[in-house]
Parts: C-alpha cells; sequence; structure tokens
C-alpha cells in the first residue's frame, strides 16, 4: 500500500460538514503518511485532514450517527474499497480478524497459583451459535500441556486381570485413523465450572463465571468396537480406567453402562481438524454428558475392570462437601444448566429499545426441552425460541427478543432438559447441597441490568 | 523376530475372532463393518507391566516394596519440599498436603474440621482422601511435578510413610511396605468420609441414579419478591483486567472500561507495557511453572535474582548464557534444564528479571 488511491474532487468539502471523527476518515497509515510529510497525500487530502482534525472526537467510535448529508463510513470511501488486498495464503493458517484480539482464552486471576495446573476460561460473551472454535476451547491441564509426535503415540487396552480382556492390544494412530469413525457434537465442561460462585458472586463476566465450557465437534470410533476387537468382558466389566499419556497420566473410572451405549469415543478430530495439543492431541477420550475431567486427553491406555478406581481426581479433588461433612465420591454428570452469554457480566447496554437476549443451555443427561427468560429476577418467565437442531449432550443455542426500557431489570435464564430435569435457583441448590461443594453448580445466573446500561453479576435466592 | 511373528500371529487370531463380536454387536456400527482385521497387535507382558501401573483401593496393582518414613524424609526434602514445604503445609504451588487432621480423627474415620461449625480454612489432602491406594497410585505416576515417574518403587512407599507420619497416622520410626498397606488404610483420618448417595453417576453400580434437587418450571407470578443475595464486590471486578478489552467492540453491548470507571483514560491500558510482554513470555515459555515474580518455586522467585545481582555489570550475559545452558548450585541442588527460546528472547526476559520482574 505505498500509493495513496485518489478521491473524488470536492469530497473534502462536503465531508467537513458530516463531522467524522478522525480515526473514521484518517486510516493508521494515512496518519503516518502526513507525519512524514508525504506531499502526494497532503496535496489529496490536505482539506479534509484539517476538516476532520477540526471536528474533534465525534463521540463513540463505530457508533456513526448519519447527520445531515449522510455517513461518513459511507460518504468517504474506506481504504479497503479503494486499494488491493492481501493475496490467498498470505496466513496459511488462518487467523481472527485484527478487531476480534479481546476474545481470547484468559485465565482468573488468583484462583490457581502456577499455570501448569490452571484454566484458562472460552470467552462465551462473544461467541455465536453452538461450536466453539478450537482456538478458545477451554484449557484445564494438572501437568502442563504436552505437543506429543503422533508417530509415537500408542493406545493400549488391557484388563484389571487378564480374565477381563481376552487379547490386551496395542494400536497405533495408523490403526486408529482406519477404523470407521463417528463424527458428533458434544459440550464439554468441567465439573468445577461456576465452582468460584457457590457461596457469592465472585467474578464479573461469563467467561470466568461459565467458560470452563465449550462445545465441538468430534471424530472418533465408539470405545465398545475397540474392546470388541480386544475381546473385553463387558458384563464383567462393570468400569473402564482412562488414562493419558502426560506427565499427570491422568485416570478417570468410567461406567461400562456409558460405552455400551457407544457414545464414548477414542476421539482423534475436533471441528474438522486434529485435536488441539492442549485438548489432547493426537488422542483423547469423549465422554458426553460427563464432566470435563473425565475425557482424558493424551489418551494412552484403557482398562476393564469390575471396581471403581478413586484415582486422585475422583479421591482427593471432584469430590463434592456437602453439609454434613460428608464429601460425594463419583459425581460424574453434568446436570441440565443455562446462561445468558448477552447481555452479560461487565457488559454495557449502549441504549434503551430493541435486545436480542441469547445464550446457551444443555443437559449432561440428553437433550434440552426447553429454555425461560425471565426479566424481573424469576417472577414471570417466557419460553426463548431454540435454535435446531438440538442435539444430545451439546450446547443449545436459545434466543428471545427484549424490550428495554431503561429500567433496571434482572435477566435469568431456566433450562428444562428431556428427562423433566428444571434447573434450579441458588436458594433451591443450596437448600441440599450448601456452599461448600466446589463441583457441580448448576444454579440459574442472575444478570443485573442497571440504568445506567451496566449489566453485573449477582445472585439471586 | 520371530517373537514378533508369534505376536502377529496371535494378533491376527484375535482380529478374526473379533468378528463375530462386532458382528452381535449393537448394530451402532455399520452393517458392513468387517472386524478390524489387520488393526492393532497384541500388546507384550513387558509393555503391559510398562504401562499398567494404577493401584486400586483394594491394593491389586500395587508392587512389592518398602520405604522407611526416615528415608521418606531424605526423598521428601531433595523432591517434593521445595514445591510442598519441608512439612507439607505450604500453600505457595498447591493445597497443602498435611494438617487439619487429628488423633480422634483416626479413630472414627471422619474429620472433625470437615464438619459443620468447622472455621478450619483449607482442605488439606490428608483431611480429604479416603484411600490410601490413591496417594502410592497418584506420587507413583504424577510426582515429582517437574519430573514425574522418576522415583523408585521404594522412594514411593518412603516418601509416602513420611507424609502419613507428618500427618501422625504412623510414627517416626515405621517402614511401609506391600505387607502392611492394607492395615495403615484402616488408620486413614477421612476413610470414613465418602458418600455415593447422590444421583449423578450415569451408570448403575454407584449411587441412586435420581436428582437431589428438585425445581419446576413455574411461569408467572412464581414469587412476591426478589431477594439478591450477593453482588460483584468491587475487587473482583477489578481484579479480571480491562473488561472493555475483553469484548467485542461492535454489537449490542461494550465491554465496562474499568479504567473509565476508576478514572483513568481506557487508552492507557490497551497496549500491553513491555515489562507486560516479558511477563507474558516468561509465561509462555513456561518459566513461571518454576518461577514466582515474588516467590521461589522450584527456583528462585526473579525478584530474588535481580537483588542477588544488582549492581553487578557481568550478570546479564551470565544470566543468558545459564538460562541457555541449564545448571544447577546457584540456588540449590535442584537443576535448571536448558531452555529452548531465541537468544534475544532469552535477553529480554534475563533483562526483565534483573529490573525486578514487574509484572506490568
Ligand atoms: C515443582 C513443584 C512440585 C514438586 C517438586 C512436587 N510436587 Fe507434588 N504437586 C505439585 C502440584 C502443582 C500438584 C497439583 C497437581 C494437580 O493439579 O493435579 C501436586 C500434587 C501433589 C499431591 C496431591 C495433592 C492433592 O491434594 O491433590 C501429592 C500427594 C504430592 N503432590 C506429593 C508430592 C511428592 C511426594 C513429591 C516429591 C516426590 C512432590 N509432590 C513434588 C507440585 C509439586
Ligand atoms: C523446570 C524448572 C525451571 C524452568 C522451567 C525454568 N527455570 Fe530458571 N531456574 C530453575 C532452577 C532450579 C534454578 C536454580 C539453578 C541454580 O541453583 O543454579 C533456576 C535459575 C534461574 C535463574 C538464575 C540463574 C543463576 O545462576 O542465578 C534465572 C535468571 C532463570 N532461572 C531464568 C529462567 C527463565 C528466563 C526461564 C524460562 C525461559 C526459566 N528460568 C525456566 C528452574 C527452572
Amino acid at each position: 500500500m505505498s500509493e495513496h488511491p485518489t478521491r473524488p474532487e470536492g469530497a473534502g468539502q462536503r465531508l467537513g460538514k458530516v463531522r467524522p471523527a478522525p480515526e473514521g476518515f484518517l486510516s493508521q497509515d494515512d496518519i503516518a503518511a502526513v507525519k512524514a510529510g508525504r506531499r502526494d497525500f497532503l496535496r489529496g487530502s490536505f482539506s479534509a485532514a484539517v476538516a476532520a482534525m477540526g471536528a474533534g472526537a465525534a463521540g463513540f467510535s463505530g457508533l456513526a450517527r448519519a447527520a445531515e448529508e449522510g455517513d461518513s463510513a459511507i460518504l468517504t470511501l474506506p481504504p479497503w474499497s479503494t486499494s488491493l488486498g492481501q493475496g490467498v495464503a498470505a496466513r496459511p493458517y488462518g487467523l481472527p480478524s485484527q478487531y476480534e484480539k479481546g476474545l481470547i482464552r484468559r485465565e482468573s486471576p488468583g484462583l490457581t497459583r502456577v499455570s501448569g495446573s490452571s484454566v484458562a476460561f472460552t470467552p462465551l460473551q462473544g461467541l455465536f451459535g453452538i461450536i466453539t472454535p478450537s482456538g478458545l476451547h477451554f484449557e484445564r491441564h494438572h501437568q502442563g500441556w504436552q505437543d506429543i509426535d503422533p508417530s509415537r503415540h500408542r493406545l493400549m487396552i488391557n484388563g484389571s486381570d487378564p480374565s477381563m480382556v481376552k487379547r490386551p492390544k496395542v494400536y497405533t494412530m495408523d490403526d486408529i485413523l482406519r477404523m470407521p469413525p463417528v463424527s458428533r457434537i458434544h459440550f464439554i465442561e468441567c465439573g468445577a465450572n461456576t465452582g468460584m460462585e457457590w457461596g457469592n458472586v465472585a467474578v464479573p463476566t461469563v467467561q470466568y463465571s461459565h467458560g470452563m465450557l465449550s462445545c465441538s465437534e468430534f471424530t472418533g470410533v465408539p470405545l465398545r468396537w475397540i474392546l470388541e476387537d480386544c475381546g473385553a468382558d463387558l458384563k464383567k466389566g462393570k468400569y473402564i480406567l482412562a488414562e493419558g499419556a502426560d506427565g499427570s497420566s491422568m485416570t478417570r473410572t468410567i461406567p461400562m453402562e456409558l460405552v455400551l451405549s457407544d457414545e464414548v469415543l477414542v476421539a482423534y478430530g475436533q471441528n474438522g481438524e486434529m485435536l488441539r495439543p492442549e485438548n489432547g492431541y493426537p488422542l483423547r477420550l469423549v465422554v458426553p454428558g460427563v464432566q470435563g475431567v473425565s475425557w482424558v486427553k493424551w489418551l494412552r491406555r484403557i482398562e476393564v475392570g469390575d471396581q471403581p478406581y478413586a484415582s486422585k481426581d475422583e479421591a482427593v479433588h471432584y469430590i463434592d462437601l456437602m453439609p454434613n461433612g460428608q464429601h460425594r465420591q463419583y459425581t460424574s454428570t453434568q446436570e441440565a444448566k443455562s446462561v445468558i452469554t448477552s447481555p452479560s457480566g461487565g457488559q454495557m447496554l449502549l441504549d434503551k429499545g430493541f435486545y436480542n437476549v441469547t445464550g446457551l443451555a444443555w443437559s449432561g443427561r440428553g437433550k434440552v426441552k426447553k429454555v425461560d427468560v425471565s426479566f424481573d429476577g424469576g417472577i414471570n418467565w417466557k419460553e426463548a425460541r431454540l435454535e435446531g437442531p438440538v442435539h444430545s449432550k451439546a450446547l443449545s443455542r436459545f434466543n428471545i427478543g427484549w424490550v428495554w426500557d431503561g429500567k433496571p431489570a434482572i435477566l435469568q435464564s431456566r433450562v428444562t432438559d428431556e428427562t423433566g430435569y428444571v434447573q434450579p435457583s441458588y436458594g433451591q441448590l443450596r437448600a441440599v447441597r450448601g456452599t461448600k461443594s466446589i463441583y457441580h453448580n448448576n444454579a440459574i445466573q442472575s444478570w443485573k441490568v442497571a440504568e445506567s446500561g451496566e449489566v453485573s453479576n449477582v445472585q439471586v435466592l | 523376530m520371530s517373537r514378533f511373528s508369534k505376536l502377529a500371529c496371535v494378533a491376527l487370531i484375535g482380529a478374526l475372532g473379533a468378528t463375530s463380536a462386532l458382528a452381535a454387536g449393537k448394530g451402532a456400527a455399520p452393517a458392513a463393518n468387517p472386524a478390524f482385521e489387520g488393526l492393532g497387535r497384541a500388546a507384550t507382558p513387558a509393555e503391559i507391566r510398562a504401562w499398567d501401573i494404577d493401584v486400586r483401593p483394594d491394593f491389586k496393582g500395587l508392587p512389592k516394596g518398602q520405604g522407611s518414613v526416615e528415608q521418606g524424609q531424605d526423598v521428601w526434602e531433595a523432591k517434593c519440599a521445595t514445591c510442598h514445604g519441608t512439612f507439607g503445609e505450604s500453600n505457595e504451588v498447591f493445597t497443602p498436603i498435611v494438617g487439619g487432621t487429628t488423633a480422634d480423627d483416626i479413630k472414627t474415620g471422619h474429620v472433625k474440621n470437615l464438619q459443620p461449625g468447622s472455621s478450619f480454612p483449607q482442605r488439606t489432602t490428608l483431611m480429604k482422601v479416603a484411600t490410601l491406594s490413591t496417594l502410592w497410585d497418584y506420587i507413583n505416576r504424577a510426582m515429582p511435578w517437574t519430573a514425574p515417574k522418576s522415583l523408585k518403587t521404594d522412594e514411593v512407599y518412603a516418601v509416602l510413610a513420611y507424609i502419613l507420619n507428618l500427618g501422625e497416622i504412623v510414627p517416626a520410626d515405621f517402614v511401609l511396605s506391600d505387607a502392611n498397606i492394607a492395615e495403615v488404610q484402616k488408620r486413614m483420618p477421612n476413610r470414613n468420609g465418602m458418600t455415593t448417595d447422590h444421583g449423578l453417576w450415569p451408570g448403575k453400580g454407584i449411587g441412586t441414579g435420581k436428582p437431589d434437587v428438585k425445581a419446576v418450571a413455574c411461569m408467572s407470578n412464581c414469587k412476591t419478591e426478589v431477594k439478591i443475595g450477593s453482588t460483584l464486590p468491587d475487587y473482583a471486578e477489578t481484579a479480571h483486567g480491562n473488561l472493555a478489552e475483553q469484548n467485542r467492540t461492535i454489537g449490542a453491548t461494550r465491554g465496562k472500561d474499568i479504567n473509565a470507571a476508576k478514572g483513568q483514560p481506557a487508552a492507557a491500558a490497551e497496549k500491553p507495557s513491555a515489562n507486560a510482554q516479558a511477563h507474558q513470555l516468561a509465561q509462555a515459555s513456561g518459566c513461571t511453572a518454576c518461577h514466582g515474580l515474588t516467590n521461589k518455586v522450584v527456583g528462585p522467585g526473579f525478584n530474588e535474582v535481580a537483588a542477588k545481582y544488582k549492581g553487578k555489570g557481568d550478570a546479564e550475559g551470565k544470566l543468558v548464557a545459564k538460562v541457555k545452558q541449564g545448571g544447577a548450585g546457584v540456588w540449590g541442588q535442584i537443576p535448571m534444564p536448558p531452555q529452548s527460546l531465541k537468544d534475544e528472547e532469552i535477553k529480554s526476559l534475563v533483562q526483565w528479571i534483573l529490573s525486578g520482574a514487574p509484572a506490568k
């Protein structure tokens, strides 16, 4: 872009009246050119530049309102309409626009002590539909993430004793990729999602309150087919143990019933490409409806056994402290939950008038049946529109129109799943489970809208 | 070679045998799906031994061996104490392992500090864990955190004996072994502290299968007043960075400008400072897994490094070389592994560290 495009004669004068914000008229390149004293540039645009500078800041950039003769975004052709764009494969692996850089995975400061055993949350506040872009899938590692050489990765199947699996086997990635695959859309949610909020409001935005949640199309082989290939005893083997190949060698017990339903996948594909290293490249277990820790990443081994294993992350963590001092062990299912993602905490409404209230609903027990939304803190509810198709154990997107009259409001969503289970309020959940459970907080989320348009996180009992 | 052809043969027979199994399956596999003939091979006994390291609550899988509290103390001090504290009490890298249990808990198998009304601030590992197998299995597979699976079997027994001694579960002259571990299990302070009386297990073997919380989907006039139980504390809003930069700049909403709320110009926070960039690089390069900005983790806190070399003109070059090559002895016996970064990145990191490693 060494040549500045010429502008139509007289454009400058008209622009002066429209009072465009300087940044709406001069691109960064233009400003640099002015500073560098490029005379050819100045000749073409001098009067316009002066007019623009004189106008001062015209308010919120991007909110330009058309004045008398029109909007400068229309009347002054922008550089992208008057120049040559970049060539193909300038970025061989595509990246989001530079204007989207705020929407990234983020840590919650102070939540954990070291980044190798920590969480990065998905920016739900800015996502559409139900699929989480792979680069924004939340991260939770216990001993850092690894980028495993797939040619050296192996999957072993064996039994807790020889009678459980007749033919213990080893598969390479070549073997697994030769098997017939299935592709399915499922949500994955960390058992500790919303865990910081059991006792009180603790975080400002939906990214931190609900962002240990993602949804992808996973491609892989139903585990049952592989177990059958090894001659596993699927009756005597009531449980499987899944084990990772990373430093933590994460282990988790999974009930054989889920494996027999063919829902549990040995997956390598995520949203059309291979899994990302942060999500278990080259192989992870997909355990629909169950908390994320069971979706063992960097999967290296499956053991078929007749007893649960009480691994560290099912005997020291991922256990839920009840008010009577007992810990619930082997709590795996993610019960039905929903959240409004926009407008949501930490956002500002621009003005009175129409808003599309949108959010996500999901259930670890099957399909979402309906989502109700309240604008008055749960006194009255309206059924929202569910975007189809609704998949089992996947995120569902809901939308509902709302005209904000400028008065305070409290927005809530409440899901009912196909089993008839209804998402509880904080009051209902705490009455049974207290406030120290850490895991499995699926309470109704409330966002308060103030007269200023500011949206903030509150808890309605 | 002959061993391998035999194995291949076993695998082949296996694959043939699987034909009928698959065909008899639930039918989710495409009907025309033949057995996975030619895929995979038999696992050798040595391979299974190498990977099948799990230990169950009934101690199935536990290898033979033993270790004393005294030997365990040596292992602990050399390989664990940097992160977990000399007495397992440290909260720097992870929650404390030891603390909060009593002799009475050992009798009852219920930890009093978990009961209602307790004001004990934390839940340590020994307060929670009911099964001793869990600790043996986990230390063996995952600790030390930066060098997992490096302990010998007897070292695992020994270091576990030491942890149990810190929790006053075994005496100082105790030798833990595969022969007596089941006896020690009977002294675990929270051994009776687990329940499976819940509906969150997606199978028949455990729990009730029924949800414990029952709500109804009332649609109108569901209550007479809206009780707000909690609102966002100010510190929590500002602790998460500028929300304006965490939202899209077009659409129905904008993120709240935290700086504007604090009376500072918004633009000030837009571009990360050189310090913030160096901090990010340190995080992205894994340095902060071992170094705190202001506290020791495995290696020294970066503030300690800055203090040590303050005023020493030749420090930069030396430290750049040290980070590149790794090494031990300056701060203790634990070595830093060589760090593979570009030279100019290491240089900028070292300059930042020597300037005191400010987060921003
Ligand atoms: C470099 C720091 C570091 C060192 C050294 C280290 N650990 Fe750890 N340890 C951790 C971290 C971090 C975790 C939590 C891992 C996770 O999140 O899964 C942990 C977890 C544990 C746990 C489980 C605690 C719980 O409540 O989940 C035990 C037991 C343990 N370590 C024992 C040891 C022993 C024994 C050694 C020495 C042989 C050791 N650690 C060395 C950092 C360390
Ligand atoms: C696996 C843990 C580990 C990692 C990762 C690590 N360090 Fe270190 N680092 C150490 C240890 C241990 C020491 C102390 C070495 C000694 O005593 O000589 C150390 C020492 C240092 C020192 C002081 C050296 C001296 O001789 O005084 C600097 C500077 C340093 N590290 C920078 C870095 C930087 C920059 C990174 C990331 C690129 C990094 N470290 C990553 C463990 C680590």
